[in-house]
C-alpha cells in the first residue's frame, strides 16, 4: 500500500480531521455561500452544465429517423427483431392464455381455444415429479393451483407465457456470448465491462431506449428483459467453460477432438452444473423484469401490481403480490430441481407401449387433449369458473385497515423518530456537502481505498454526475442508499453470524434468505406502502427488506468457512465463546462480510431505482420520470449516474476486501 | 528406418514475455541465469530424449521439475518454444492441426493424473468416447469398447456412472479409454499419483500384465522414483526443467549422473535394480554354444536356473538356499554364466561390488 504501518496512526488522525471539516462545511456551507456571494459552492451552476441528455436524444431520433446498416434503416432491423421475438411469444400466449387467434377485434376468429388451466396444473405437477419427486410435484401443483382458485390465472399465464419465451433467447444467446468470451481474450475484455456496466444500470434506465426504439408493448418489454436476464448467463458460461478441469480439456485434445466437438462434446457437457446455476438465474431475473416490464406494456401479474400500487387498491395488490410470490418459488424450485437432477442411465426400454415407456408424457397428452376436447362441453374446465374463485382482497384489506385504526399513532412514532433521528439528519449532511469538497473527498476515499487509478475514475465520474446538473440527486441517492445499507447491515450481519453459530437457526434462516432472494424487487413495495404510505421512510423499509439477504447469507458464509484448525486452536488457547467470535471467527470472516456489504449496496441501489414509484426524490426518480416521458437522452444520463455511484462503491470495497483478505493470506478466493 | 518411435530434439519450453526473442539474442542456447533474470520460467530446458519402440520410458522428477510440461510438449499439447519433435520420423511441430487431429486419432494415447473422464457419460461411453469422436458407428464401438473394457476387468461395469467407482476403478476406466483406439505410442501422466498406496501397487502389476500383452511404447510420468524403478526400461531423471541422467534404472544406482541422482538412489535397495547378469560370473567362451552339458560346469543338481535378465531380489532366495552356483540362461536358454549364493550376499550386505 502507499503509506507504511509507521504512519497508520497519523492517516487515522488525518481521517479523523478531513470528517470534522466535512462536518463543519456541511453546517455552515449555506451561510458561508451567502457571506461570499458565491452560491456556485452549494449549487453547481446551470451555465457551467454539459447538455448530454439532448445529445443522447438527438441521437436516439436519428437513429429511428435516418440511421441505415447498408441498404436495411435501422428502424427496418428493430422492426425485424421485434418480429422474430413477437412469433413464438405470440404462438406461447395463444396456448396458454388468448386460444389461437388469426385476425384482429371483432373480426378476430379462434381457431383453437386455450390449454384448458387443468392441463397445466397437471403439466407443471408431472414435470416437478420428473425433475424431482412426488413432493416438488404438489408443491409446483398447489402453486399452479393457488393461481387458478384465487383468480391470476390469465394474469398468471401472461407473465409465464413471457417467461417461457425469455428465457430461452436469453439462455442461447448468452451461452453463445459467454463461449466467445471463453474462446477469444479480445471478446472477453470488450464485453466483460459492458457487463459491469449492464448489471448496475439500473433497470428502468433499460427500460428508456428500448421504449423509444420498439414502442409500447408486450415485445419491448420481452427484449428488456432478455437484455437485463442475460449478463449473467454470459459469465456463468464463461466462468464455468474456464472451470473445466485442464485434464478434461486436454483429453479432448487428446482423443482428436475439433475445436467444435471440444466445445459441444467434452466442454459444454462436463460445465452442465455451471450452466444450469446460470439457467436458474435466467429464469429469476426474467421473472423480476416481466414484472418491472409491465411500465412498458408487458401486461400480466406485474401491470396488476402496478395498477393497484398506483390505485393504493390494497387487497388486490397483496394478492397479486402473493401471487408473484407463488409463481417465483414454483419457477425456482422446478428449474433447481431440473438442473440438480442426476441424468440416470438409461438402460433400453425398446418395445414397451408409449403409456409404459413415457409414462408422465402420455399422462401430460392426455390431460391436454381431453381438456380441450371436454372444453367444448363443460367451459369450467376451458377456464376456471368465477363462482369457484376465492378472493383474499377484502381480508387483506381489513387486517390492514385494522392496523391503521390500531396502531397507527405507534407506527408514526416509530416513522417519526428514525425520520428525524437518523434519516434527516444524514440528508441534511450528505446534501450541505458543497460539491468540490464532495469531489475532493470521494477522491481521496478511493486513493485511500484501491489507489491512484481508482481514484482518478472516481473523479471523472463524479464529474460526470455533476456536469449534468444531478449532484444534489445523486447526494440524496447516497443518503437513502446509505441509510438503507445502514439498518441492513446492522440487522443483517448480527443475524448472519448467529445463523452460522447456530446450526437449526442457520437452516430456518437459510430457507426464509432463499425465498426472500427468489421474489421480484416490485413485491417488497407492497406491504410497506400499505403501511406507511408513501415516503423516502417507505422507500428505506422495501429497500432494507430487498437488500437484507447478502448481508445475512455472506456473513453466515464467512463465519462457518473459518477453518475448524483454528477455532480448535482458539479453545485450546482457552479462549471463551465471545472471545472465539471476536478474535478469532470476526476478523477472518471479515473479507466476506466486506463483500456482503458490497453486495448489500449493489441490491440497495437496484431497489432504490424502483421505489421511485412511492416518491422519492432522487436518481431513481429522475429515470422513472425520463420512462413516463419516453425521454431517452435523461433516461440514460440518471441511469449512467445512479450505476457510476455503484461501480465507484464496488470498486472501494472489493479493493478493501480484497487487502483484508491478503492481510490474513486467506488464498485467492476473490470471487464474488 | 531407427527403432525410434519418438525423438526430441533440444526441445525448450519457457513461460512469459518476449521468450522467442531471448532465443534469438542467446543464440538458441539461453543460460538458466539468463532466463530467469529476463522474468521468464524455464519450464523444459533443451531436452533430448529417444524413445525406442516398446520400451516403457519413464520421465521421473519432483514437482515443478517439468515432467509433464515435457509430456504435453511431446503431444503438442503444449506448444514448444524451440526444438524438434520427429515422431516415426515426421516432424510433429509442422503438422497442420487437421494432421495433428488425424495423429491423436489414431496413433497417440493419454492417461491422466486425475482420471478426467468424462461425469456425464456411462463407462462403457467413456471408453468408446475416442471412437465417438472418430465418427465410428455405435455398434462398433460399443463392440470394441466392451473388449478393452473387459481387458482391464470392469466388465459387467458398463452402464455405471465415473462417480459410482472407486478411485482404482475409475483409473481403469481412463486406461481402457486411451486403448481403445490401439496407439502405438502411449503417454501416461502419474497415472497411479492419486490412488492409495495399496492400489497403486495393484495397478502397477496390472499395467505390466498388460504391457507384456500389448507391448506399447510407453512414455509414463512419475514423482515416485520406487514406481520408476519397478516399471521402467529405462528412466530419464528431470530437475529444473533439465534432463540430468537417462539411463536404465540399475545405471542409474551404479553410476548416478551427479549428486542429485545420488541423493534418489541412495535408498533405493541395489537388489531391486541389479540384474543377475551383472553379479554373475561369466562364461568364458560360452556365446553360441548350447547350456545344459557345458563341459566343465558343475550342474545344479537341482535343476535350478535363472534368467539372466531377473532381477537379484527376486531370485535371491533360491540362489541362497543353492549348494551350488546356479546356471544363468539368457532370453534365448543358453547358458551366459553362473551365480553364487556369495555374489548375491555380497551385494546384499555391502551393496555394489565394485
Amino acid at each position: 500500500m502507499i503509506h507504511g504501518r509507521l504512519d497508520a496512526g497519523l492517516y487515522r488522525w488525518l481521517w479523523l480531521c478531513l470528517l470534522l471539516i466535512t462536518l463543519v462545511l456541511s453546517n455552515t456551507s449555506r451561510s458561508m455561500a451567502r457571506a461570499l456571494d458565491a452560491r456556485w459552492l452549494i449549487k453547481y451552476p446551470g451555465a457551467w452544465r454539459v447538455d448530454m441528455k439532448s445529445g443522447i436524444s438527438r441521437f436516439m431520433q436519428w437513429l429511428i429517423d435516418d440511421a441505415s446498416l447498408g441498404p436495411v434503416a435501422f428502424s427496418q432491423l428493430t422492426r425485424g427483431i421485434a418480429w422474430i421475438i413477437e412469433q413464438p411469444y405470440q404462438l406461447v400466449l395463444g396456448f396458454l392464455s388468448s386460444g389461437l387467434v388469426t385476425g384482429q377485434g371483432s373480426n378476430a376468429v379462434q381457431h383453437l381455444p386455450p390449454v384448458s388451466w387443468l392441463a397445466v396444473i397437471v403439466a407443471v405437477a408431472v414435470l416437478g415429479h420428473y425433475a424431482r419427486n412426488l413432493w416438488l410435484a404438489l408443491l409446483v401443483g398447489v402453486a399452479f393451483s393457488y393461481l387458478a382458485v384465487f383468480g391470476q390465472w390469465d394474469s398468471a399465464m401472461v407473465t409465464l407465457a413471457s417467461i417461457i419465451i425469455a428465457v430461452p433467447f436469453g439462455v442461447i444467446v448468452g451461452l453463445l456470448l459467454g463461449i466467445g468470451m471463453y474462446r477469444h481474450a479480445w471478446f472477453d475484455r470488450l464485453l466483460s465491462p459492458l457487463l459491469d456496466l449492464m448489471q448496475t444500470i439500473p433497470v428502468f434506465a433499460y427500460l428508456v431506449p428500448i421504449l423509444v426504439l420498439f414502442g409500447f408493448g408486450p415485445v419491448s418489454a420481452l427484449i428488456a428483459t432478455i437484455i437485463y436476464a442475460m449478463p449473467p448467463m454470459v459469465r456463468v458460461t464463461a466462468l464455468s467453460l474456464r472451470g473445466v478441469d485442464p485434464e478434461t480439456r486436454e483429453l479432448g485434445i487428446m482423443t482428436g477432438c475439433t475445436s467444435h466437438q471440444l466445445l459441444w462434446r467434452v466442454l459444454i457437457p462436463v460445465a452442465r452444473p455451471g450452466l444450469m446455476v446460470g439457467v436458474n438465474q435466467v429464469i429469476m431475473l426474467s421473472l423480476n423484469m416481466v414484472i418491472i416490464a409491465s411500465m412498458i406494456g408487458a401486461g400480466g401479474l406485474g401491470y396488476d401490481v402496478l395498477t393497484s400500487l398506483r390505485q393504493l387498491k390494497i387487497g388486490l395488490g397483496i394478492e397479486t403480490g402473493v401471487a408473484i410470490v407463488v409463481l417465483a418459488v414454483a419457477l425456482d424450485r422446478l428449474s433447481q430441481a431440473l438442473s440438480e437432477r442426476s441424468d440416470a442411465v438409461l438402460i433400453g426400454r425398446g418395445g414397451r407401449s408409449l403409456w409404459r415407456q413415457y409414462p408422465r408424457l402420455t399422462l401430460v397428452l392426455l390431460t391436454l387433449v381431453c381438456g380441450w376436447l371436454l372444453g367444448y362441453g363443460i367451459p369450467a374446465l376451458r377456464d376456471y369458473p368465477p363462482q369457484w374463485q376465492v378472493s383474499t382482497g377484502l381480508f387483506w384489506e381489513e387486517l390492514v385497515r385494522t392496523i391503521n385504526v390500531n396502531y397507527f399513532d405507534e407506527l408514526e412514532v416509530i416513522k417519526t423518530h428514525i425520520l428525524t433521528l437518523f434519516m434527516l439528519p444524514i440528508k441534511r449532511f450528505l446534501l450541505g456537502i458543497p460539491w468540490p469538497w464532495g469531489l475532493l473527498m470521494i477522491t481521496l476515499l478511493a486513493l485511500r481505498f484501491a489507489g491512484w487509478r481508482l481514484a482518478l475514475m472516481s473523479l471523472l465520474l463524479s464529474v460526470f454526475i455533476l456536469v449534468n446538473g444531478l449532484w444534489e440527486d445523486a447526494m440524496t441517492t447516497l443518503y437513502l442508499c446509505g441509510v438503507s445499507v445502514i439498518i441492513a447491515c446492522l440487522l443483517g450481519i448480527p443475524l448472519g453470524i448467529f445463523a452460522a453459530l447456530n446450526k437449526p437457526l442457520g437452516r430456518a434462516v437459510s430457507v426464509f434468505i432463499d425465498t426472500l432472494q427468489t421474489l421480484p424487487s416490485f413485491v417488497y413495495l407492497i406491504p410497506v406502502v400499505m403501511l406507511f404510505r408513501v415516503g423516502d421512510f417507505t422507500a428505506m423499509i422495501a429497500v432494507v427488506l430487498y437488500a437484507l439477504a447478502p448481508a445475512v447469507r455472506y456473513a453466515m458464509y464467512g463465519v462457518q468457512r473459518v477453518e475448524p484448525q483454528l477455532i480448535e486452536a482458539g479453545i485450546v488457547s482457552g479462549c471463551n465463546a465471545w472471545q472465539l467470535l471476536m478474535r478469532i471467527r470476526l476478523p477472518l470472516a471479515s473479507p466476506q462480510i466486506l463483500l456482503g456489504i458490497n453486495q448489500t449496496i449493489m441490491l440497495a441501489l437496484s431497489m432504490l431505482v424502483i421505489t421511485a414509484l412511492v416518491g422519492t426524490r432522487d436518481l431513481g426518480q429522475e429515470v422513472y420520470v425520463a420512462l413516463t416521458k419516453a425521454d431517452t437522452g435523461r433516461g440514460i444520463v440518471a441511469g449512467l449516474s445512479v450505476a457510476f455511484i455503484a461501480i465507484i462503491a464496488d470498486r472501494m470495497i472489493s479493493a478493501s476486501a480484497r487487502r483484508a483478505q491478503r492481510r490474513y493470506s486467506l488464498g485467492g478466493d476473490s470471487s464474488r | 528406418m531407427s527403432q525410434n518411435k519418438l525423438i526430441c530434439q533440444d526441445v525448450w519450453k519457457l513461460y512469459g514475455r518476449g521468450a522467442s526473442r531471448l532465443f534469438r539474442d542467446h543464440a538458441g542456447a539461453p543460460s538458466l541465469d539468463s532466463i530467469l533474470s529476463a522474468g521468464l520460467t524455464p519450464a523444459v530446458r533443451a531436452a533430448n530424449l529417444e524413445i525406442r519402440v516398446g520400451e516403457i520410458f519413464v520421465i521421473m522428477g519432483l514437482s515443478g521439475s517439468g515432467k509433464s510440461t515435457l509430456v504435453r510438449c511431446m503431444s503438442r499439447l503444449i506448444e514448444p518454444t524451440h526444438g524438434a519433435l520427429l515422431f516415426e520420423g515426421r516432424d510433429l511441430r509442422s503438422m497442420s492441426s487437421r494432421e495433428m487431429i488425424s495423429l491423436r486419432r489414431h496413433k497417440l494415447g493419454m492417461v491422466f493424473q486425475h482420471f478426467a473422464l468424462l461425469p456425464h457419460l456411462s463407462v462403457m461411453q467413456n471408453v468408446a468416447f475416442p471412437l465417438a469422436v472418430q465418427g465410428m458407428d455405435r455398434q462398433q464401438r460399443e463392440q470394441r469398447a466392451a473388449d478393452v473394457i473387459k481387458l482391464v476387468g470392469l466388465d459387467g461395469r458398463e452402464q455405471y456412472l465415473p462417480a459410482q467407482l472407486s478411485g482404482g476403478q475409475q483409473q481403469r476406466v481412463g486406461i481402457a479409454r486411451s486403448l481403445a483406439v490401439e496407439p502405438e505410442l502411449w503417454f501416461l501422466d502419474e497415472p497411479f499419483s492419486a490412488l492409495d498406496p495399496l492400489i497403486r501397487r495393484e495397478m502397477q502389476d496390472e499395467f505390466l500384465r498388460l504391457q507384456a500383452s500389448l507391448q506399447k511404447t510407453i512414455v509414463f510420468i512419475t514423482h515416485d522414483f520406487d514406481e520408476a524403478i519397478r516399471l521402467a526400461d529405462r528412466i530419464a531423471i528431470m530437475k529444473d526443467g533439465a534432463i540430468i541422467q537417462v539411463a536404465t534404472p540399475e545405471e542409474l544406482v551404479k553410476r548416478p549422473a551427479d549428486d542429485y541422482v545420488r541423493e534418489f538412489t541412495r535408498y533405493i535397495p541395489r537388489e531391486k535394480v541389479t540384474t543377475i547378469a551383472s553379479i554373475m560370473s561369466a562364461v568364458a567362451d560360452a556365446e553360441g554354444t548350447s547350456g545344459a552339458s557345458l563341459p566343465g560346469v558343475a550342474v545344479n543338481t537341482n535343476g535350478l536356473f535363472v534368467d539372466a535378465s531377473s532381477k537379484v531380489a527376486d531370485v535371491a532366495r533360491a540362489i541362497i538356499e543353492s549348494e551350488q552356483p546356479v546356471p544363468v540362461l539368457n532370453d534365448r536358454q543358453q547358458l551366459v554364466g553362473h551365480v553364487h549364493r556369495q555374489q548375491v550376499l555380497d551385494l546384499l550386505i555391502e551393496g555394489l561390488p565394485e
